[in-house]
């Protein structure tokens, strides 16, 4: 039995992607929360989590031409968003920051606890390596 | 990994909030000076924000699947300071060395009140894209642990 560390790892490495990208995604809303006319975005979470989930149990599909959609577990611009907002703004601007900036700071728990478990599976890995 | 592109993000937006804060302070500085002509009158100043978008920066991604404006933009750019048109203030001083042969002198478009809500608004904007890369420093610095005992 071979050690692979796709399934070693889990689903956390994925759901550590993701978090990461969901940062990236907020930092952008805030970054243009005073730009005119721009719509603030979020990723589907869930969504990316279940593709990733359906990818690892062995339904994924196959790529066998250069045209194929991407439809593997790598976060997807699909996924991307655009958030109701909850009060119109003179400009057009979607973006809440007080809303967006509780998100970034939650997004980043998250990112430890994925973190947390992912350094768990090393942990567990390495111990199993070790023989100790 | 693309959390060094959040560096970037939160970079652009406190580039975008200083010049804006710089443009406020620049305002603020002229709102006195005078002048006699409405052409030689400083006006008001404001920068001009816009997303960047993803695509246009790396246009090699663009394959089946991905529509442009798809992805979500990578931050924010100025892309101008424009000159306000709001009215010039006259005032009738003729002893003002900067009169004109009416006894006029004509003062700077620039509100001040506005100006200092600008100002605060600029600043804590820029605060929270200083926050954000605070936040991105720490998630990288974790990344780099993974693995350790």
């Amino acid at each position: 039995m071979a050690i692979t560390f796709d399934k070693a790892l889990g689903i956390h490495e994925h759901a550590l992607e993701a978090r990461v990208k969901r940062a990236e995604v907020l930092a952008n809303n805030m970054a243009n929360a005073d730009t005119p006319g721009f719509k603030a975005r979020d990723l589907d979470f869930q969504a990316m989590m279940q593709k990733a989930q359906d990818n690892m149990s062995g339904f994924g599909m196959e790529k066998t031409h250069a045209g194929h959609m991407d439809t593997s577990a790598g976060v997807g611009d699909s996924d991307l968003m655009y958030r109701v907002p909850s009060q119109p703004s003179v400009d057009g601007n979607t973006v809440d920051t007080q809303a967006e900036q509780t998100r970034f700071m939650r997004n980043a728990m998250d990112y430890q606890a994925s973190f947390q478990f992912l350094n768990g599976k090393f942990t567990g890995l390495t111990k199993a390596l070790k023989g100790e | 990994m693309s959390l060094g592109s959040i560096f970037d993000i939160a970079g652009s937006g406190m580039t975008a909030q200083s010049l804006r804060l710089n443009t406020t302070a620049s305002n603020i500085a002229n709102a006195e000076t005078a002048s006699s002509s409405t052409e030689t009158t400083y006006r008001a100043r404001k920068p001009v924000f816009s997303a960047i978008q993803q695509s246009m920066m790396n246009p090699g991604q663009q394959g089946f699947g991905v529509q442009a404006g798809d992805d979500a933009s990578a931050g924010v750019r100025v892309e101008g300071i424009v000159e306000s048109n709001a009215e010039l203030q006259m005032r009738y001083e003729p002893h003002h060395p900067a009169a004109n042969e009416d006894g006029y002198v004509f003062y700077p478009n620039v509100n001040v009140v506005e100006e200092m809500a600008d100002m605060m608004s600029s600043s804590r904007s820029f605060q929270m894209n200083v926050d954000i890369m605070n936040t991105a420093k720490s998630m990288m610095q974790r990344i780099l642990t993974l693995g350790q005992q």
